[in-house]
């Protein structure tokens, strides 16, 4: 049984995506070059038609390799970029009709913690500010209100004694604490979702897992909903319930975590698993097998399929011609390839 | 002169920067041994010193050193007993060289990567451009990097691309040992797996041998023949990587495997509380005892590195 | 704060910050004891007066302690007068009421190469119709004494020994000075060292008339830093100038700096035309003529120190410095936290003041401090080039009247290296803090 998802009536929005806390329907972000000041050179199509539905306390991951879009994607969520086409519907209301305060309301939904630690904070500014700065923003003019919920936050994240950290400047944490003040941050203004880019790529293999199982505690204490963004796909096994494997700017399949990681339906994401390494000693026996190429230009996308220029089991006459629709093989197991017709 | 077989052998190498504070103790007594046509890899997390330990072996220092001792045995002779013209013009990228930490990063961006590559091989072995430029060529065929990039600069290349120009460059005087610092944190998980084939593929084709400096551990199983696991500035674990990714012997090593999450397979993941040491000031205990859940009453010495069937551990629960 | 003490630390590290910041703060104080000892209208009315107030000083007169290195001692000026103490004076009655002497004498030594430039006496006289007496006479160290002059007083009454013909007759010469200072019998022309005394018996007529006199020497040096072509004092412009410089150069300095960095960080920000528009009017005023507009301003609207300052800075907003901050801004832009703080949703003019600009603060204090020199050193070139406040006394005003008056030709070095060098000082303070600044602020820098 196929489905088709390329162009989305407005009944299916109510009737079929009422209950998803987050619904992105076939999103089109193109970022347009400009030629020296005037006149236009082409679009970079970062996100190029993507559509899920995330539900109330559900943790997604999307993964994929630099350039596949992730990062776009994450950031219209944030509304950070404007869609060039396509509708983000948060809580039944769609982003594109907000008025202004409805979009301060809406930024106060959604957390965001980023990948570098120290970059994401103020370095001339000491903890306290750093996180009354979102609650200031918000509108919480009593100071003691502030300092209480600064402390709730603190405490959440196991930066205690607060005391001890409040007049700290960010350099004089270490990476793990600074991530953790990333995340009070994030959830200070009490969010319903938190969208999460690479949270702990660059923070030592040690500290990782403690910072991943703050996340999952903080998801299942407060029912969040979160998006993780990360190209590290054993991590996402362990910390997420679906998966989702963009590639250039489309996403190429969507499962849960234990059918994608037994079996990858996509070609790409069967590249992706053997070219991901467990510490295992026999790996040093053996080459590994990467498809050729490098992932494509989005100025000028390959037409028809975009993997298949790296594809080993391209349909002559199809994959090149024509860009494949979704297709469920298996119940919640999505894949946009020919191969399932 | 020692009759060695070994292609390096590092004795009591120690390595102390200057700083405001104190003397920050990169690298502190280290020891290990390496063979021909084998692959290391020194794991650690961040400060636990394991750059210095590759600008320690190559000599490539900074201004602020207060301490530098030891010996370095390349090919049995003691590289650390000559000067610093004569080590640059018969050590360094003749016998061995490196691909330093965001080398990519690093590549002139006004000259042609070609002519960069081309570099090392007129500088050190003395030919003439043309001899360096095929030589050039020769490697970028073997690392997989395609002919006609010779003549592009470095923003034209891919980070896959430029770090693949690096090895070129270090591999491009046949040196005998290659140190490579960290040589795909940056990159993607395709990229990383083409780099690790090239990697693979030098070293049986060419015969070299590397140190492998990294805190991924799951990729440093694809290079590794063996295993040096380091924490503030000590080698804690040394073992063959078959027996060491089976079952490691240090509570480090233990804890930091437990803290790598596994694609195949579900674990229970576990982390270490607490923070490596800072280099500066470092007490006479055995280090990791602070974070140590096996500690006891003798961690309060330093550990002495036992050795037990050709692995080596510093550590008191195997006296 | 304690990054504040910090870098208060780290400052005293570098002897060129010890040294500048000693300069500055000497620059500082001298500022203060001006403004506190000379109120604004005091001064101008020493600079500005006119003859009555000038007219104790000599003209061209160096500073006292050129002595120090010369061999030829050369007179040093002075006054005194009898209403002070600094003269002797004694009234003595006599068996006439309305009739008593007034007796004013004053003994000094003379120890000097030369003979002075010129000696006056002002006598004051109250009284209601009849005029007072004054005879003058001058005993010199040798035990002659020269009858000087025999007069009546009236209300004011001015005596110049150089200039009465009637003592030129009397001691059968021109060059009075050279008479009463130097031995008729020596064969030099040097004056005879001593203690020389004036003498002036004086009569009044009425009853409650007095007369009071002020004795003025007037030698080739005078005070702490000389005089000039209308017998200004020079330590007034020079203490004057010294807050007058700073306040000019550090507002300047200080207003140019704080609107470059909020233009700058405004046009990045929003980007699109006003950033456009930002750049192209930069990069005009970049070509257009700073001075020449800043002479054209001076010669037809007013010369007012204000008004300078204003246009100066209006005209330095827009300077290369855009450029230097735009770049930057264009990387911190980029920033994570200001992403973060885009995405939780804060106002644009919160990110550039409260995110953006901070960042800056530590680029900002170096350029700043080293910027001032340039400031300090315009307002004295406008003040050379004849367009200085009218009413001030400034640094550059005294180069321009030295430079007017051809001092460099006539050899009164004095005039013109005095304010030049307080100048140079100053440019060399903030010149060597704003290197220190900028090597602890701009870490890179610190290996050089």
């Amino acid at each position: 049984m196929s489905v088709e998802v390329k162009e989305l009536s407005t009944d299916r929005v109510h009737s079929d995506h009422s209950d998803a806390l987050l619904s992105v329907q076939d999103l089109r972000v193109w970022f347009e070059l400009r030629r020296f000041g005037l006149g236009h050179a082409g679009y970079v199509h970062a996100v190029d038609g993507v559509s899920f539905d995330l539900g109330h306390g559900e943790a997604i991951a999307v993964v994929g390799e630099s350039g596949c879009g992730k990062s776009t994607l994450m950031k219209t969520i944030l509304a950070l970029h404007q869609p060039t086409k396509g509708e983000i519907v948060f809580d039944g209301k769609k982003l594109s009709e907000l008025d202004s305060n409805e979009m301060k309301w809406y930024r106060s939904q959604v957390g965001y913690v980023q990948q570098d630690p120290y970059g994401a904070l103020a370095p001339f500014m000491n903890i306290k500010r750093i996180l009354e700065e979102p609650l200031i923003i918000g509108g919480v003019r009593s100071k003691e209100e502030r300092e209480q919920r600064v402390r709730n936050d603190m405490e959440e994240v196991k930066l205690h004694p607060v005391e001890d950290y409040w007049n700290k400047y960010p350099h004089m944490l270490s990476g793990g604490q600074q991530q953790r003040v990333v995340i009070a941050r994030a959830m200070t203004m009490e969010p319903k979702l938190l969208v999460a880019d690479e949270p702990v790529s660059m923070l030592d293999a040690s500290v990782r897992v403690e910072i991943l199982k703050l996340f999952q505690g903080l998801q299942q204490k407060y029912n969040l909903s979160v998006i993780y963004i990360t190209h590290d796909l054993a991590t996402v096994s362990y910390f997420s319930e679906r998966i989702f494997v963009m590639y250039a700017g489309r996403i190429a399949e969507k499962a849960r975590v234990d059918p994608l990681l037994q079996n990858p339906l996509h070609p790409y994401t069967h590249a992706l698993l053997q070219g991901t390494s467990d510490p295992d000693a026999k790996n040093a026996l053996s080459f590994k097998e990467v498809p050729p190429g490098e992932p494509p230009s989005l100025i000028i996308p390959p037409p028809g399929c975009r993997f298949h220029p790296r594809c080993a089991k391209a349909i002559k006459g199809l994959c090149e011609v024509e860009e494949p629709p979704e297709y469920e093989p298996e119940p919640g197991h999505f894949v946009s390839c020919w191969l399932f017709k | 002169m020692t009759q060695d077989n070994k292609l390096l052998r590092i004795e009591k190498l120690f390595l102390y920067f200057n700083s405001r504070l104190g003397d920050v103790q990169a690298v502190d007594g280290v020891d290990f041994a390496l063979d021909y046509n084998r692959a290391v890899v020194i794991l650690g997390e961040s400060g636990c010193g394991k750059s210095s330990l590759a600008k320690a072996i190559l000599r490539l220092l900074p201004r602020n050193v207060s301490k530098y001792s030891g010996k370095v045995l390349l090919e049995g002779s003691d590289t650390m007993a000559l000067d610093d013209e004569e080590y640059r013009l018969n050590v360094r990228w003749v016998g061995m060289s490196m691909v330093p930490q965001a080398a990519m990063n690093a590549l002139n961006p006004v000259l042609r990567v070609g002519d960069q590559v081309a570099e090392p091989a007129m500088i050190h072995l003395g030919v003439n451009k043309e001899k360096a430029l095929l030589q050039a060529k020769n490697m970028f065929q073997h690392v997989g990097v395609p002919e006609g990039f010779l003549n592009r600069y470095a923003f034209e290349l891919s980070g896959g691309m430029r770090q693949r120009v690096a090895i070129a460059m270090a591999l491009v005087t046949s040196p005998n040992l290659i140190i490579l610092d960290e040589p795909t944190s940056a990159l993607d998980v395709l990229t990383q797996a083409n780099i690790f084939n090239v990697l693979k593929r030098t070293k049986k084709e060419l015969g070299t041998s590397y140190i492998l400096i990294t805190h991924d551990i799951a990729t440093s199983s694809e290079l590794a023949d063996d295993v040096a696991v380091m924490y503030a500035g000590q080698i804690v674990e040394y073992a063959d990587a078959p027996r060491f990714f089976a079952e490691p012997l240090h509570p480090y090593s233990k804890a930091l495997m437990a803290s790598v999450p596994t694609l195949r397979g579900k674990k229970v993941l576990d982390f270490i509380e607490g923070q490596p040491p800072s280099l500066i000031n470092l007490p006479e205990r055995c280090r990791f005892a602070p974070r140590c859940h096996s500690r006891f009453d003798k961690c309060e010495q330093d550990p002495p590195t036992i050795e037990k069937d050709g692995r080596k551990v510093k550590c008191w629960l195997y006296t | 704060m304690s990054a504040f003490r910090n870098s208060i630390r780290d400052l005293l590290r570098y002897p060129s910050a010890i040294l500048g910041s000693v300069i500055i703060l000497f620059l500082l104080a001298v500022s203060v004891y001006a403004l506190v000892t000379i109120p604004y209208g005091e001064a101008v009315r020493l600079w500005r007066g006119g003859e009555e107030v000038w007219y104790q000083n000599p003209k061209y007169a160096a500073p006292a302690w050129f002595n120090y290195f010369s061999n030829k001692k050369q007179p040093v000026s002075f006054k005194v007068n009898s209403t002070d103490g600094s003269m002797l004076k004694t009234i003595t009655p006599s068996s006439d009421p309305n009739i008593s002497t007034v007796d004013i004498t004053y003994s000094f030594d003379y120890a000097y190469d030369g003979v002075p430039q010129e000696l006056m006496i002002y006598f004051t006289s109250q009284f209601k119709e009849k005029f007072s007496f004054v005879s003058v006479s001058w005993i010199t160290p040798d035990g002659r004494t020269i009858r000087i002059a025999d007069m009546a007083a009236d209300h004011s009454l001015t005596f110049r020994f150089s200039q009465d013909q009637k003592l030129q007759k009397r001691l059968k010469t021109e060059d009075v000075m050279q008479a009463i200072f130097v031995d008729p019998n020596s064969p030099t022309q040097a004056p005879l060292k001593g203690q020389y005394q004036l003498v002036i018996a004086g009569t009044t007529f009425e009853k409650d008339a007095t007369i009071d006199a002020e004795f003025v020497l007037h030698g080739e040096l005078f005070g702490a830093a000389g005089t000039d072509k209308y017998r200004r004092d020079l330590l007034l412009p020079l203490l004057y100038g010294t807050p007058i410089a700073l306040a000019f150069g550090l507002l300047a300095a200080l207003g140019t700096s704080l609107l470059t960095m909020v233009i700058a960080a405004a046009g990045t920000w929003y980007g699109g035309w006003l950033d456009e528009l930002i750049q192209r009017i930069t990069e005009v005023n970049l070509v257009l003529p700073f001075l020449a507009i800043l002479i054209m301003v001076g010669t037809f609207f007013s010369r007012s120190i204000w008004l300078m300052l204003s246009v100066t800075i209006l005209l330095s907003i827009f300077s290369g410095s855009i450029k230097t901050y735009r770049a930057i801004f264009m990387q911190s832009k980029e920033s994570s936290y200001i992403e973060a703080a885009r995405a939780y949703g804060a106002s644009s003019s919160r990110i550039i003041f409260s995110y953006l600009i901070p960042r800056m603060v530590p680029l900002l204090i170096p350029a700043l401090v080293s910027s001032v020199p340039s400031f300090v050193f315009l307002e004295a070139s406008l003040a050379v080039l004849g367009l200085g406040d009218p009413v001030l006394p400034t640094w550059g005003k005294v180069i321009n009247d030295a430079f007017a008056d051809g001092a460099l030709y006539q050899g009164r070095y004095y005039w013109v290296l005095e304010p030049a060098i307080l100048l140079m000082i100053t440019g060399f303070g903030f010149a060597m803090l704003g290197f220190a600044l900028d090597r602890i602020f701009n870490p890179r820098l610190r290996d050089i």
